[in-house]
This record gives structure tokens, sequence and C-alpha cells, in this order.
């Protein structure tokens, strides 16, 4: 290991005096926000700019017998009527499929349809025109003949013989299965001293992203070069596809990314309207405009965690838990999301099943099944939360049964933190966790045995609250494990560039994007801290691949622990420049010199030497007076992967005290506890505020959030006023703690913090509910906890 | 309905004149012909909060609200807010706390908290809580803007030396 931890936060000679490591300060680009000043897609206008209205169908499954957009072509404003066939001429139909999802099929996915619809909401044809009003008056005179056909929308039949196939070319309507047995499962049920089994129920829902997805698509014919702005969290990655399907070389595609109105893995996919938006830049030499209303992100955005799970548990009488075993179920739509497929939240789920504890013996089989709805794909957590609420569903449901404290049957199977390195059932490999320090850490920070007594003595008033707890590990740091080795186009490494001005300011070019987690304000942290040079003096560069070293963006937690060591790296070399160049003018050497606030000084006593903006000034202004042979190089790139670990674990526990009302069915969640440990921390506040923000995700799917649709494949609640999401109202102080265990793969240390809080939140509170259901005699294992699923429970409607 | 009619009104203590289609509303009026993009539009249904504005003095969904029916009115958009300097320290708490990430319901929140501020020199949590209820935002979890707004509301509170 190359790393010494000499300090007992974790941090190592990033701890310099000046550091900003582990330190809050504001983000940089705050103020612009606050001010109504940011520049999001949805505000973005260009000369000649047209505006893109996608008609959608408004069928589940039909055949698109004829189109008549005679009638539409002749209406004020209106540009061009665009059909799916006259769209294939200039961009290709794709495939999400991954090799290293062995099975996986999917069938070709055009921009727009061409003869069949699959799903409500895929779009049908485009109308142009030079607003969006008046391509909306358009488009409802846009005649569709569709015939009507049998929608598959219940999972359950997905695989029977009667049900219609889908995809005909493809034979059946299975995408992806995969089925894992490690140890000796059947041996350790039957040594069990009770088996617990429990149907698992979770509701589809959606990231619900403030500001729509918005693209503006700029061909310039002249230069033969399109240019993207979107919103998007992978600009490479865009910028590879659209290039590929557009039959462009990657260096005619740029692709620049403002400010993001919230991401949360709903913007790192490519979604068939924005291809059809650059195709249609193209198609029209113009720039077009795509912004999604709010019932085309209802319906096109995509989904995610809609699964029915059998689990069982078995648990011996002193607790030990002696095996897991799990049949999932999940149905993603009509086509596997591209490029990242849609196969990849089921494979996560079963990888993550029962990853905190200790039993070895784990039986999983999962079956990913098309269906007539809107497609499903990676949202914030992928696979997390259902992985963990099932895993800690059963823990509590076992413990229930053997009357163990839930805190008790955790301590006895959590991996102990001494226990490290070590690999769970499905093969994950964990460098260094501390499930037990976490918990330890909560219990202290709840007080656990306090609100024990609280919860006796309101429950002999009738009062019924509850406590639950969720233990949780997280995938972060991805190597090319998760995308690359599959044949994904999408970058695994990033990339930092920081180069010295002329007046002794930085400036910093990283490949990681910013959507409001603090990826500018990171990145000018570590530079800072590295270079000794004010935060405010480091202007950050991203979300432009013209501008930019090549890398993956900003998605499953990787911006801090792969940017921020990128940017820890160039930042070093970038200093050894910076010295030398400083020997060369004070006839010194490096060794004898660092940098301190803005200036170079004596590394032993601190006293300056020359202030950076001198030096600077030297190097570019009058380098004719340095030594000869002298070339300085004040800038410096380097790129950064992890390689050891596929997967930087993190680990941590929540809980939940909430109260439910047994005769209305609701649920008041009255305070939540997380304590969680990413490594280390570069910026406190930041941290904890993206925990804070993932616990309100995973709040609102254990309570409130579900796409509701009927037997027809109709998303019947796709608006803001039906699809309920959490309000300021209804949400519980947060408190968050942390227990630091850097990860080796980095000099900086740091993991990912962005799906932790999602992570745990829905089974923290589906268990508390329990607990306070527990006179009751009654269990639910259905998210989301409406009033209605809980008043069902209690046999009261 | 499809011709357009004059519209004279104060936007930031600016008169504006221009004309309109009587179908527009106030949000798309402020974004796209007054290129006031600090104002939001979230769910065009008067959902979000992220399209606040203040409109004589009391805040409004502007995306509830026709361009038309503002004639003569005084508008005052998040732009107008932040040049007067009446929410600077309301801004400044938000920075410290860092009450926002991705920033889209930034400004409408800020509308809101404003507005509350104004009308409650003393709100407590639940009361924060209670008065934004209508603003939607997916990043923060609420609690960083629950602290930022009383931190502010507490200092205005202080008696100023």
């Amino acid at each position: 290991m190359k790393k010494t931890i000499d300090k007992p936060n974790g941090l190592s000679e990033l701890d310099r005096p000046n550091s900003y490591i582990g330190k809050t300060v504001p983000r940089p680009n705050i103020e612009r926000l606050m001010q109504g000043r940011g520049s999001y897609v949805s505000d973005m206008v260009l000369p000649r700019m047209a505006h893109v209205v996608y008609l959608r169908s408004p069928h589940a499954h039909a055949k698109i017998a004829g189109l008549d957009a005679d009638a539409a072509r002749k209406m004020p404003g209106v540009i061009a009527v665009v059909t799916g066939r006259e769209l294939a001429a200039v961009i290709t139909p794709w495939v999400g499929v991954l090799s290293h999802l062995k099975g996986l099929k999917s069938a070709p996915q055009h921009a727009l349809a061409i003869d069949h619809v699959c799903w409500q909401g895929e779009a049908v044809a485009a109308i142009v025109a030079t607003s969006r009003a008046a391509a909306e008056d358009a488009a409802e005179a846009v005649v569709v003949d569709y015939e009507e056909l049998d929608a598959v929308t219940d999972m359950r039949t997905a695989l029977d013989p009667p049900t219609p196939v889908i995809h005909a070319s493809l034979g059946d309507n299975l995408a992806f299965e995969r089925k894992l047995d490690a140890g000796e499962v059947d041996k350790a049920f039957a040594e069990s001293d009770e088996v617990v089994e429990a149907d698992f129920v979770f509701g589809r829902h959606t990231g619900v992203t403030l500001e729509p997805r918005a693209v503006l698509a700029d061909w310039n014919a002249a230069e033969a070069r399109l240019t993207i702005y979107q919103g998007t969290q992978a600009p490479h990655m865009v910028m590879n596809i659209a290039a590929l399907h557009l039959g462009l070389q990657e260096s005619q595609v740029r692709v620049v990314c403002k400010d993001v109105g919230g991401s949360f893995g709903i913007k790192v996919h490519i979604y068939a309207d924005e291809m059809a938006t650059y195709a249609l830049a193209k198609l029209l030499r113009r720039p077009i405009k795509f912004v999604a209303d709010r019932f085309e992100s209802f319906n096109t955005d995509i989904h995610a965690r809609d699964h029915l799970c059998k689990g069982r548990i078995g648990i011996k009488r002193d607790g030990t838990i002696t095996a897991f075993e799990i049949d999932d179920l999940t149905g993603i739509g009509p086509y596997s999301m591209y490029p990242r497929t849609s196969a990849i939240e089921a494979n996560q789920i079963v990888n993550l099943i029962g990853g905190p504890y200790l039993a070895k013996n784990y039986r999983a089989r999962a079956r990913v099944v098309f269906q007539n709805k809107n497609v499903m794909c990676q949202y914030r957590g992928v696979g997390h939360p259902v992985a963990c609420s099932i895993t800690e569903g059963l823990v509590d449901l076992a413990a229930m049964k053997i009357k163990m404290d839930p805190v008790e049957i955790r301590r006895r199977n959590l991996i102990p933190d001494d226990g490290y390195p070590c690999a769970s059932p499905s093969g994950l490999r964990f460098e260094l966790l501390s499930h037990h320090a976490s918990l330890d850490k909560l219990l202290k920070m709840m007080d656990y045995d306090a609100l024990r007594a609280e919860q006796a003595a309101l429950r002999a008033k009738n009062i019924h609250r509850g406590i639950g707890l969720a233990s949780f590990i997280e995938v972060t740091n991805p190597s090319a494990a998760f995308y690359g080795v599959g044949g994904a186009r999408i970058s695994s490494q990033d990339g930092v560039a920081v180069r010295l001005d002329a007046t002794g300011s930085v400036i910093c070019q990283t490949s990681i994007t910013e959507q409001g987690q603090g990826s500018e304000s990171l990145t000018a942290q570590i530079v800072g801290s590295v270079l000794g040079i004010s935060m405010e003096r480091v202007r950050v560069i991203l979300g432009d691949t013209d501008n930019t070293p090549y890398g993956g963006g900003t998605w499953a937690s990787r911006g801090a622990g792969i940017g921020g060591e990128a940017a820890l790296q160039a930042a070093k070399a970038l200093r050894r420049n910076i010295l030398d160049v400083a020997a060369a003018i004070l006839q010194s050497s490096a060794s004898a010199l660092d940098i301190v606030d803005n200036a170079v000084v004596n590394a032993d006593d601190g006293t300056p030497r020359i202030p950076l903006h001198e030096l600077a000034r030297i190097v570019y202004f009058r380098p004719d007076t340095l030594p000869p042979g002298i070339q300085p190089e004040l800038m410096a790139t380097r790129h950064f992967v992890p390689r050891e670990y596929p997967f930087a674990f993190t680990n941590g526990i929540q809980a939940s005290w909430l109260e439910v009302d047994t005769d209305t069915g609701f649920i008041k969640l009255l305070k939540h506890w997380v304590v969680e440990d990413c490594g280390t921390i570069i910026n406190p506040q930041l941290v904890d505020e993206q925990i804070r923000g993932g616990v309100v995700q995973g709040l609102g799917a254990a309570l409130f959030e579900k796409c509701i649709y009927d037997e027809r494949g109709q998303l019947t609640n796709a608006n803001m006023a039906d699809y309920l999401v959490p309000m300021s109202g209804e949400m519980p102080d947060i408190d968050v703690g942390h227990v630091v265990s850097p990860t080796f793969e980095s000099e900086l240390g740091a993991k990912g913090a962005g799906e932790a809080g999602t992570a745990g939140a829905a089974a923290a509170v589906s268990n508390a509910v329990n607990d306070a259901l527990k006179p009751f005699g009654v269990t639910i294992t259905e998210i989301p906890l409406t009033p209605q699923v809980v008043l069902t429970a209690l046999g009261r409607v | 309905m499809t011709t357009p009619v004059p519209l004279s009104l104060d936007v930031n203590g600016e008169r504006v004149d221009a004309h309109v289609l009587p179908r527009l509303n106030l949000a798309d009026f402020l974004r796209e012909h007054l290129q006031l993009t600090g104002t939001h539009v979230g769910c065009e249904q008067g959902v979000c909060g992220a399209c606040t504005v203040r409109l004589n003095g009391d805040i409004v969904r502007a995306c509830l609200v026709l361009a038309v029916q503002t004639e003569g009115a005084s508008v005052v958009t998040i732009e107008g807010l932040s040049d007067s300097g009446e929410i600077a320290d309301l801004q400044a708490a938000f920075r410290d706390r860092n009450a926002l990430q991705c920033g889209f319901c930034t400004p409408g929140m800020l509308m809101a908290a404003q507005d509350l501020l104004q009308h409650s020199p003393a709100p407590d949590r639940d009361a924060i809580r209670e008065h934004l209820s209508g603003n939607y935002c997916r990043c923060t979890g609420y609690q960083a803007i629950i602290d930022a707004v009383e931190t502010t509301a507490q200092a205005r509170a202080e008696p100023r030396s």
C-alpha cells in the first residue's frame, strides 16, 4: 500500500495547514444559481433555433397503419413534420445489450417508432416549428391510424405462453435471467431453526428531475459539426453515441453540459427523443430544441424498481443467519435501455442481497421481462434500495421470529470490522467496511434505549411508533467492470488538466460533471490544497467535450473518488513543475521549496520567496530571463481509474423513527438517522447534503411514489399533482454521522456518497412500520406504504 | 384568440411594453419575451413552485397566471429580488448552508421563503416547512433550506446595533 494514514481522520499529506480537504467551504457555482443566472438547457436560445414537439402514442401497444401529416404541415409556424421512416435515413437504430450480461437481449429501437409502438408515450412523429406552442398546435392536426394490440402489462404473466410476444424476433418476452447458487443453501435451510419467507413488492417509480430532460442540438452544415447542449451526466458517452448513430466521427460532435436541473441517474441515458433531436438538427440543418413537458417526463424518463421478489432467510435460535434466497421478477418496458441496459438493476440486486452479512449460503434467480410500459433503467441507487429492503426486511422478520432485538441480530451477523478484505457469496470484494462501528455510532446518535422506552410508554396510550434499522453496502467508484467490459464505450477513467495562468490563478479542466453535488467545489478544494493556492483562484471547467479531458462524467458515485484522484495527481504534477521553475529562478532546489498561500516559500521555515503571480509573469512574459535549458511546463494532466477493486464499496446504516395512525393508515416520519462511511471526506457539508437528499428520495419511494398503470398500459398519474413526491411538510430532520475508512486504491482515499441515502431509507421505514404494527401481528413487505396498504394489512378496508 | 394584444406592466422596476398572445402564461412571457430565465418551469400546472414570482406584492405561480392578466401590474422576479439586495441575507444563508444543489427550484424557493419572512417574522421550523410545502426540491431533502430560512428569520429578528 502506497499510502500511510498518519492522522486519525484518515488524511495524509493532504492535511496541509492551508488544506481545504475535509473542510466545509461554499460551492463556487452557487451564487449564479441563487440569483436566477444559471444556464440550463431549457434557458438557451440560438440563432435560427426551432422547437420540436414529439407526437406520442396514446396506446401501450399498437401497429401504425398510417400517418397523415398534410394538415399539420400547413399550420402556421410549422417547419417540418418528420416520421420515423424519414428520420431512420439520418440515424441508425440501436440495441441495448452488453456482453457481460450473458443472454441479455433486446430489439432494435428507432429514434421515432416506424410501424410498431410499444408503450404509451413512445414518439411517432416530430413536429418542428418556430415555437413550441406552434408545434403543439400542429401536433394535434397529425392523424395517426393505430391498430391497437394486446398490451403486456403484468410482469407475472409476461412469460406465459398465451401472452403476446412484444418483439416477435426475440421469440419471447424474457430479456435476461441470472441464477446464482453459492455455498450449500438447501443444507443451510435444513439446519436452520426457523425459515422465514416473504413476498416483497416494490412500486415502479421515477426520478422527477425538476428540470425536465432538455436538448438543444445544433448542426453546422458548413463545419460539418454537431454541437449538443444537453443536461447529461456523461458528455463523452453522448458524444460517442451521437457520432456512432449519425455516421459521424467523434471529432464532429461536441457535447456541452451547462447547469443541470437535477439528474439522479435519469440523465445518464440516451433517450430515443434525444437521438431524434440530434438527427433533426442534421436533417434540417439548424438548431433544434427539445424540452420535455412534465407529462412527457413521466411517460418517457426512465422508471425504475418495479420488482416482485420472494425472499427466504434461515435463522438459528442463537441469531445466526444461515442462508438467503431470492426469486426476483422485474418488468423493464419494451426495450432494454441504451447504452447501459435495463438488466443492471436486477443484476445488482442479485449481487447485493445479504451483502452486509456473514452468511455464505445464497441462492438467487432474477428474471427481467419485457412489457408494454415505459422503459426502466438505472436510477439513483440502482438496485440498492430493492436489495436493501429485501435483505433488511428478511433480517427483521427473522429477528421477530426468534424474538431477538433487531440490533442484536445485526451485531451477531454483520461482517466484523476486522474481517477485511473479504468477499460476498455473490463475489463482491470488500476492501474495508465498518458495519459495527457504524451501528455503534448510530445507536448513540439516536439514543436507541431511550427510544425503545418511549415506544413502550406510548404503546400503552395506543400510540404506535416504530424503530427501523437498515444496514447497507453501496457500490461506488466503478471501474471498467461496470460497463466497459461489456463492450459499452463508457469511460471508467477520468482526467483532469491543471494550468497556472499568467496572474497566478489556476484553470482546471475535469471530465467529471456537475449537477449540484459539488463536483466543481471538490475539484477546486483538492487542486487548491495541493497547490497551496486559494480556492477562489481556482476556476473549474467541466461539461464540455471540446475543453475537458476524456472521461466518464458523474454517475454511480464516481466524481469524488475517481475525478477527485485525477485532480489530486494533476495538481501534484503541476506543483512539481512550479517548484522546478521556482528552484531555477531562486537558485534553490525544488525539495527545499513549498507553495503556501499563493507563494513559493522555504520548506523549512516558511519564508516567502516568490509569489506565484510573479513566477508566472516571468515564465509567460520574460522567459528570456530564465536560466538556459529551462522550459517551464505550467500545465499538467493526469487520469485515474481504480484497477485493484472493480468497485469501492462503502457501507452505512440508517434508522427511522415514525408513528403509524392505525385508524387512517397515515405514517408520520418523526426522525431519521444515517451513519455512513465514504472514506476520505473532502467537504463534509456536501457529503451530508448528498446523504440527506438521497434519504428523502428513498423516503418518497417508501411512502408516496408509484407510477400507476392500468391493465391496458396507460399511466394514470403522469403529473405532479397525482404522482406524489416528498414535500417539505412531510419530511423529517435527518441526522448524519460518519465513520471514515479510506480506500487504499487512491492517494485521496475518497469513496462515493451519492447512493447511500437512497439505498437504505425505504428499508428503514418499512422495518419501522412493521415494528410499530407488532402489537397487531401484521407485517407489510410492500412499498409505497400508502394509507391503503397499511389499512388493508390491518384488515380495516 | 390568436391575435397579439398589447400589454404594459412593471417588471423588476422597469416598464415593459409588449404584444402577447392571450394564451401566453406569465412564466413563458418572462422567460421567452424578457429573457428572465431565472423563473423556471417545472410542471406547468401550479404544483412544483419553480415559477414562483411576486405579483403586486403577493407570490403567485407564474404558470397559472396569463400574461394579459398582469396589465398595469408590478412583477418581481428572482433577478429583481437579487439585484435590489432585498434577499442578500437569505441568499447568504442558503450559500452557507448549501441549501441548494441543482438550483432549479431555488429561485422559487427564495421567493416563497422571503414571502414567509415578510409576513411572519419569527416562524418556527414547522411553519417554515408548511409555507414551503408547495415548492418541490428533489436534491436537498429540504432540511438545509429550512435551516437557512430559520437562520435568516432569527438574524432579522435580532435588534440591529
